[in-house]
This record gives structure tokens, C-alpha cells and sequence, in this order.
């Protein structure tokens, strides 16, 4: 019953926030609140392997229901949700938005889609939730975006739509194989895909795995990405790239690795070559950017490329790290683009040729530029260490022949990823000072934000323990 | 049964009301208790039938099973919604505002036998029933040279394919020497009898004739186009449905043991149904005709239930029916109230009225197929009903690649309301009581696409 408050409590927020104009920002960051301290119980419920689970009667016509399942991976997924969306609603409670009933009703839909993502154990569910988070996303670029908003945004929306009628097929397909009639239980459709002959799973592989990469966004389906990081108001990007993304590796591991087994063994070092060409590919157009968002987007592609390999890598060690690294890197990545926002507030632009001496202007800003920026490339003592150790670990120790050529050409994204990362941190808090042209150092409001995600990484990054035990029973439950 | 001779009585106390009501308005208020009498009619029999035996009428020649009975009620309620919509439009058309209620009810008078029918001639009279109230329906506006083409058109393109249906059942008679559609026995043995299946080809035409199937689809744009906005909502929709399960039952009633000589003929006007109508909706420019191909695209998401013979197609024709048919009609009733169908005309909308581009958007959604509106289950049924039969999963897959298609011209409308600039105007007053009635078929679109199975009773 608790897990349904997890949906429950931001979808009926949102809707009360598109009638309430003033207070919308009052209800976003209480209802917030409130789904983190439901995510804080029921993750303390959760030791290794245990789970949550509930369920009510939905369409009996189609074998489904509404069931809702918590494991270590789904319970520290709505963690992160619960974590960053009062982030966002904190950094952004002194800025004005237009119409901002619906812009936080919206931002609050898309919470409740992306928490539905993570918990349903039903199929139809799934493919119903992973869509509902879509559609308010898709009105936040559109309406509160940048200039070319309308175009990318709608590209954004058709590529992840084609994706997402793929993975229907798959689902009907396999709903029905089950002996019993119709059924979308996750259980079901694992057992139903892993009995199927080699040559069926090989096709649903496809259709269900493309759908996921386009989400995540895996090279080379990642090309409506840049832009739409680019044109998004930052709110919407960090739920895009901090949460929906997680949504792509999610899907992976739950409704991929396990339902079409032999497919994945067969495919997996073709996604891992993939990856692993994203790696280096996305970390050279990173180096070129100039543009801070756009960085930041090709080096989350960057990121999310060492994810996608360890999760074909079939090893225990690489598994417990993606689901640490997923938590890390959203973690991360909220914070780069808190400050990459107040950057462009502060100095009107994001371009890093026109930026300079902020550790001068803006010292404490600086200061958490910096801890972000080593979180990104994953130094010791920051979380980020922590995750990719042990995706590293994971891809040296997998089956696969290849694993050491995986494991260089996967290092070298990382030696790219200082390389972009340490350049941008010197292009725009050292040189040549440019003032400031509004504001000040951080805010308030910003510096509890900033100071809950340095905290989490510094905490993270020197006692990983709990999300180690979190998600302790995954890898175990997620590969039979 | 009694709704057949419900529709019929209902339709000519409906003309009589024109000659002694004069007020228009009063007509409007006069044909609102007629569909309302009549959705009672068809609620009150779905609520005595009995689930096992099917009643049997005029010589075995209707056969009005609890299918036919609870899908009347869904038409009767759709159109209900339509005339409480759309009742001020159809007054708007011209002065003859009684017959077009009557009209309308003749036209359902034919859709109840379409639906029941156990005989080709009952079949016959049903399609012409449904049909020639439409040509004149089509031809309302006077005045406008569109709709007489549109009529006139719809006409002669009508009879010819009448003749291709009489032809079939024809054919038909000559190879099995009965009418009776249960009665087709024969043709479960080996050797198959060549008159038969040309039959069978003929009388496959003329359905998809009725139910603009690619590539007898050319009128539809035109004759949509055409005709008054109000009655195309109601062509386009509800008479659309009725067609497609007046093809539902003989093809899998009557043709069902013979599937594998006709399916992949189906399946090919399936796929080529889909790719022309939303191709060629991406290019247009003005919504109305936009909604013309999209209506030939959703037949031919139709056109799945009748290529997979199993009885989730038969639930699939309901789901689908409604959720089209809500969805469409709404659609209609808003662009009717606005002065230019061109998508410019939806500039702006929700800035000028934010109830109505959400009612709007809801209704595209569901058009497109996104989850929690009746569109998304709909279309889910009856792709269920095709991977249920096998071998058709390419097209399945195929008919997904077009329903993504479909996303791009229907966002064009929800880009123009919310995102770009503009004054919509209005060609009518949008009253309450208008923002109500939206507001009722938006939550039975997403209730549609919630639980479904609310829609299907013990089907």
C-alpha cells in the first residue's frame, strides 16, 4: 500500500497544482518532500533481496493488473526521484516561471510516470507509465523551452514514440505466449520469453531493446538528446537526464536481461561495441562543445555508454555497480545543471568562450563546480568513483573475448572524460574575469540545493555502504 | 428488435415534428428526447437478453445476439453524445432541421440491422438503409457547391459499389443456393466452389468501398470534406463502425472457415489502408480534411479485427468503434466552433480558450494511441487480436511504424494551440453547457482507456 503513494501523492500534487496558480511552488516542494520520506521508508524496509510488493485488480479482459513491486534497484531508483525532485523545486524557489501552475503540475505528472516506471511489475503498466511520463516532459520542453523548443522537442517526442510502439509489440507478443491465457505479469512474461526458441527471442531482443536505447540514449539512437538537454529549461533536463535516462538502463535490466536470455547472450557483445564506440564518440564531441549544456549532454551520453556495456556484461560485480553508478550519475548530473543554470542566469550566456575568472566573482559556486566536476570523472573519495570502479570491474570480469579491448577503449573515455570535463572547469572559473551580469554568489535557496548534492557525493563517495546493501539483491534476482 | 422498430417510429414522428414545430431550437430539443428514448430502447434490451440464445426474427433472418445487442447501445449512446454536441450545428446547416434528425435515426435503423442481420438481403437492406439517408445528408448545404459534389459523388460512387455487393451475393447464391449466412456449409470442403469466391471478392469491394479502405478509399476525403461539418462528424464515426461490424459478422460468421483465402487479401488493404491515410494526412493543410485520411488511417486499424478471425477482434470492434468514434466526434465539435480549419485557425487556441485545447488535446492523444486514453486500448485490442492470429505479426509491426507517423499530424494541431502564436477565432460562442458536454466524452475517453472493460459488458 505504501508503494501506490509513491505515484499517488506527486499525480494528485500535479493535478492540484495546475488549479492552484500561487501555490503551486508550495504544494510541488512539500509534495516532493513528502514522496522522499516515503522513499526513505520504504528503503529502509528493503534489505538485501527483500521486497514490497502490491497489487488491485485492473482489466481482467487482458490478463493485467495494477501491481506495484519495490526491490533493492526499484527502491533506490525512487530514492533518486525523491532525492532530485525537491533539488530542483529548492534551486528553482526564488526563480519566476510563466504560468506556473502548470509548469510544476506538469513537473510533478512526470514525476509520478517516471516513480510508475520504476515500480510497476506488470507489463501493460509499464508500457502505460513509460509513457505517461513522456507526454508532460514533452509539454514542459515545448511551452518552457528554448528557441528552436518546438522542432527538437517534437523530434525528441517521435523518436522515443517509435521506440516505445517497438516495445508494444514485444509486450502483446509475449503477454500471450504465457500457457495460462493472457498475462503481463513480470513474472509471466519472464517465464514466457526465456522458454521461447532462440530465433523468437532474437527479434523481441530488438524490438524491446531499441526502445531502451533510444531512452537511455545509446549511440547511435542518441541524436534527439543534445538538443533537446540544449533547449529544455533546466528543470526539465535534469528530470530528462538525471531521471528518464535511468528509465532507458531501468528497462534494461529488468524487462530485457531476463526476459529474452539467450538473445542477450548472443547480442551482447554487439551493444557492448556500441557502447563502447558511444563512449569514445560522445567524449570527443564533448571536447569540441563550446556550449555548457551541450557538454554536459554528449558527456552524459558519455556516461550512460559505460552503463549500457556493464549491463550486457552478465557479471554480478558490474550489475551491483550500474545500480550504485545510476544513483551516482543522477546525483551528478543534477548538480551540473544547477549550475550550469545559474551560470546562464548570472552571465547571460553558456557559452564558455565568453566566460571566465568565476573563482573570482563567485567562490562558492566555484567550490561546487569543482566537486561536481571531479564527481563526473570519477576521482576517489567522490561517488562517482565508487560506480564506475565497479562497472570496470564488471566489464574486466565478463565472459566476453573482447573484454579487455571493451575495458581500454571504455578507459579511454574516462582519460576523455578529464580531459573535457577539467577544461571546462578552467574555461570558466579561471582566466580572464567577466563580470557578472546580474546576481551575485550563490542564493540561499541554490546553496541548500548545492549542499545536499556536494553532501551526497562527499557522503557516497566515502561510505558507499548503504547503496551497496540497497541493492545488494539485484544482480542476484535480475539474472536467474 | 424493438430498437430496429424504435428507430424507425422515432425517425418518422421526427419528420411529422417538422411540419408542426417551427422553432428550431424546439426541433433540437425534440430529436435530444428521440435519441435519448432510443438509447433507453437499446439499454432496456441489452438488460432483458438472455446471454445463451440469440433471438431469432422474421424467418430466422435476423439473428439479434447480446454482440449486437450492447453494441447498438454503444452506438445509440455515441450518437446521443452527438446530438447533444452537435445539435445546434445541425441546425445551423439549414431549414430543414427535423428530417435531419430523421435521417440520422433511419441511419441507425440501418445500423441495428447491419448489426443483427442472418441474411444477404437483410445485409442489402441494412447497407442502403445506412447508406442513402447519407447521400442526402451529404448534399444538406444546398447553397454550397462542395457539398453537392460531395453528395453527388458519394451517390454515384455508392450505387456502383451497391451493384458490386448485389453482384457478390449473387454469386453467392448461385454457389451455396441460400441466403442464409449460417448456412454457407459447403464451402467447408476441399474443392472450393469458384463462384463463391468471386463472390466473396465482390461483396470484400464493397465493404471496403463502405468503410474507405484503401484502394477504394478516393471519395472519402472528398465527401468529408465536402459535406456539412456536423453530419460529417457523424458519417465519418458512428456509421463507419456500424459498417465495419456489418463486415465483422459475415467475414468471420459466415467466411470465418475459408480465412485462409481472404486474409491476406485483407492484410494487404490493411497495410495499404494504414500508409496511404497517414501519409498522405502528414500534407495536408486544413484540419478537416486532415481528420477525412486520418479517418481512413484508424479503418485501417479497423480493418485488423476483420483480418484476425478470433474473438478478440470481435471485442476490438467495440473498444475501437467507441474510442474512435468519442474521439472523432469531439474533435468535430470543436473545429465547428472555430472559423478557420486550416491549422493557422488553431493558433493560439489555448491561450483564448485553455478548456478547450485540453479537451482537444485529449481527444488527439487518444487519436494517436497514448496510454490511459481510449485510443491506446483500442488499438491495443485489435493489435492483440492480430498476434493472436499469427503471421501477421509484420504488419502488426507495421502498424505501429504508421501509428507513429500519425503522432506528426496530430501534434501539428496540439503545436498550434499551445505553442505558437495567434488568435484563434471563433465562429461560435462556446457556452458552458458546450464545455460540459466536452468535458463529459474527454472522461469517457480516458475512462475508456483506464478500464475498458467497463465498455465490453459480458462480451
Amino acid at each position: 500500500m505504501i508503494l501506490i503513494l509513491l505515484i499517488l501523492i506527486p499525480l494528485v500534487a500535479g493535478i492540484i497544482s495546475m488549479f492552484a496558480k500561487g501555490a503551486a511552488k508550495g504544494i510541488a516542494l512539500f509534495s516532493s518532500l513528502a514522496t522522499l520520506a516515503v522513499a526513505i521508508l520504504i528503503s529502509t524496509d528493503i534489505h538485501s533481496g527483500a521486497q514490497i510488493s502490491w497489487s488491485m485488480p485492473w482489466i481482467p479482459t487482458l490478463g493485467s493488473e495494477i501491481s506495484l513491486l519495490a526491490d533493492g534497484m526499484s527502491a533506490m531508483l525512487c530514492l533518486l526521484v525523491g532525492i532530485v525532485m525537491p533539488v530542483i523545486f529548492i534551486t528553482n524557489s526564488d526563480k519566476e516561471v510563466e504560468n506556473q501552475g502548470s509548469f510544476y503540475g506538469l513537473m510533478l505528472l512526470s514525476q509520478a510516470g517516471i516513480t510508475g516506471v520504476f515500480l510497476a511489475s506488470d507489463a501493460l503498466l509499464f508500457y502505460f507509465f513509460w509513457e505517461l511520463a513522456l507526454v508532460p516532459v514533452y509539454f514542459l520542453c515545448s511551452i518552457w523551452g528554448g528557441e528552436k523548443r518546438i522542432a527538437v522537442t517534437f523530434k525528441f517526442f517521435v523518436y522515443t514514440f517509435v521506440g516505445s510502439v517497438m516495445l508494444l509489440a514485444a509486450l502483446i507478443y509475449l503477454s500471450l505466449q504465457n500457457p495460462g491465457g493472457n498475462s503481463f505479469a513480470w513474472n509471466n512474461i519472464v517465464r514466457a520469453g526465456a522458454s521461447l526458441p532462440a530465433d523468437q527471442q532474437q527479434w523481441l531482443f530488438w524490438l524491446i531493446f531499441i526502445a531502451f536505447a533510444i531512452k537511455m540514449p545509446m549511440f547511435p539512437f542518441h541524436t534527439w538528446q543534445p538538443d533537446t538537454y540544449e533547449q529544455s529549461p533546466t528543470p526539465v533536463t535534469i528530470i530528462l537526464s538525471a531521471l528518464m535516462v535511468k528509465m532507458g538502463v531501468f528497462g534494461v535490466v529488468r524487462w530485457l536481461l531476463p526476459v529474452v536470455p539467450e538473445a542477450v547472450a548472443f547480442w551482447s557483445d554487439t551493444v557492448i561495441t556500441l557502447s563502447v564506440i558511444g563512449i569514445v564518440y560522445a567524449s570527443l564531441l564533448a571536447i569540441v562543445q563550446t556550449d555548457l549544456k551541450r557538454l554536459v549532454a554528449y558527456s552524459s551520453i558519455a556516461h550512460m555508454g559505460l552503463m549500457s556495456a556493464t549491463a550486457f556484461s552478465d557479471t554480478n560485480v558490474g550489475m551491483h555497480g550500474l545500480m550504485v553508478q545510476m544513483f551516482n550519475h543522477g546525483i551528478n548530473i543534477a548538480g551540473m545543471w544547477v549550475i550550469i543554470s545559474m551560470v546562464e542566469q548570472r552571465w547571460g550566456t553558456r557559452n564558455m568562450k565568453e566566460l571566465g575568472g568565476m573563482a573570482s566573482t563567485a567562490p562558492l559556486m566555484t567550490i561546487a563546480l569543482v566537486v561536481i566536476a571531479l564527481a563526473n570523472i570519477a576521482l576517489p573519495l567522490t561517488n562517482g568513483f565508487v560506480g564506475e570502479f565497479m562497472l570496470f570491474n564488471g566489464l574486466f570480469v565478463s565472459g566476453s573475448q573482447y573484454h579487455i579491448v571493451f575495458m581500454v577503449i571504455a578507459g579511454l573515455g574516462i582519460i576523455l572524460g578529464a580531459v573535457y570535463t577539467l577544461n571546462m572547469v578552467q574555461r570558466t572559473a579561471y582566466g580572464e574575469t567577466v563580470a557578472m551580469k546580474t546576481g551575485g554568489d550563490l542564493a540561499a535557496s541554490e546553496y541548500i540545493g548545492l549542499a545536499i548534492i556536494i553532501g551526497l557525493i562527499i557522503l557516497l563517495g566515502v561510505y558507499p555502504a548503504p547503496l551497496l546493501q540497497l541493492t545488494a539483491g539485484v544482480s542476484g534476482l535480475m539474472m536467474p | 428488435m424493438k430498437a430496429i422498430i424504435a428507430a424507425t417510429l422515432l425517425g418518422v414522428i421526427m419528420m411529422f415534428t417538422g411540419l408542426f414545430v417551427k422553432d428550431k431550437k424546439q426541433v433540437v430539443s425534440v430529436a435530444i428526447i428521440a435519441f435519448l428514448a432510443l438509447l433507453g430502447i437499446t439499454v432496456w434490451e441489452v438488460a432483458e437478453a438472455s446471454a445463451t440464445a440469440p433471438a431469432m426474427l422474421f424467418n430466422n433472418m435476423l439473428r439479434i445476439d447480446s454482440y449486437a445487442l450492447w453494441f447498438n447501445m454503444m452506438m445509440a449512446g455515441c450518437t446521443f453524445l452527438y446530438v447533444l454536441l452537435m445539435g445546434k450545428d445541425v441546425m445551423r446547416v439549414g431549414n430543414h432541421v427535423a428530417e435531419y434528425f430523421a435521417l440520422i435515426l433511419f441511419i441507425l435503423c440501418g445500423i441495428f440491422l447491419l448489426t443483427g442481420y442472418n441474411n444477404l438481403l437483410m445485409l442489402f437492406l441494412g447497407i442502403e438503409i445506412m447508406s442513402i439517408p447519407q447521400y442526402i445528408l451529404a448534399g444538406a448545404d444546398r447553397r454550397n457547391l462542395k457539398s453537392n459534389e460531395a453528395s453527388l459523388k458519394y451517390f454515384l460512387m455508392g450505387a456502383f459499389t451497391t451493384g458490386l455487393l448485389l453482384m457478390g451475393i449473387t454469386l453467392l447464391y448461385g454457389a451455396t443456393g441460400s441466403f442464409y449466412i449460417t448456412d454457407f456449409t459447403f464451402l467447408r470442403t476441399e474443392s472450393l466452389n469458384p463462384l463463391a469466391l468471386a463472390g466473396i471478392l465482390f461483396i470484400l469491394v464493397s465493404f471496403a468501398f463502405k468503410v474507405s479502405a484503401v484502394p477504394v478509399h478516393m471519395w472519402t476525403p472528398d465527401v468529408y470534406d465536402g459535406s456539412p461539418t456536423a453530419f460529417t462528424a457523424f458519417m465519418s464515426t458512428i456509421v463507419k463502425a456500424g459498417a465495419f461490424v456489418g463486415f465483422l459478422r459475415l467475414f468471420h460468421i459466415a467466411f470465418g472457415s475459408l480465412s485462409e483465402h481472404w486474409m491476406m487479401i485483407v492484410a494487404l488493404i490493411t497495410a495499404a489502408t494504414l500508409l496511404v491515410g497517414n501519409v498522405t494526412a502528414v500534407f495536408q493543410q486544413s484540419v478537416k480534411r486532415m481528420l477525412a485520411y486520418s479517418s481512413i488511417a484508424q479503418a485501417g486499424f479497423m480493418l485488423f479485427a476483420i483480418a484476425a478471425v478470433n474473438a478478440s477482434a470481435w471485442q476490438g470492434m467495440i473498444i475501437y468503434g467507441v474510442a474512435y468514434s468519442l474521439a472523432t466526434i469531439g474533435m468535430f465539435s470543436v473545429l465547428i466552433k472555430l472559423k478557420d480549419y486550416t491549422y493557422d485557425g488553431f493558433n493560439g487556441l489555448a491561450k483564448k480558450q485553455p478548456a478547450l485545447a485540453f479537451f482537444t488535446t485529449i481527444f488527439l492523444l487518444s487519436l494517436a494511441g497514448i496510454p490511459l486514453t481510449g485510443g491506446f486500448m483500442a488499438k491495443y485490442f485489435v493489435l492483440n487480436a492480430a498476434v493472436q492470429q499469427g503471421d501477421m505479426l509484420w504488419l502488426v509491426i507495421f502498424a505501429l511504424l504508421m501509428a507513429a507517423i500519425s503522432v506528426y499530424y496530430y501534434f501539428r494541431v496540439i503545436i498550434a494551440m499551445y505553442f505558437k502564436q495567434g488568435e484563434a477565432e471563433m465562429a461560435v460562442e462556446v457556452n458552458s453547457s458546450d464545455k460540459i458536454l466536452l468535458g463529459i466524452t474527454c472522461a469517457l475517453v480516458i475512462l475508456l482507456g483506464a478500464a475498458p472493460h467497463l465498455f465490453l459488458g459480458s462480451i
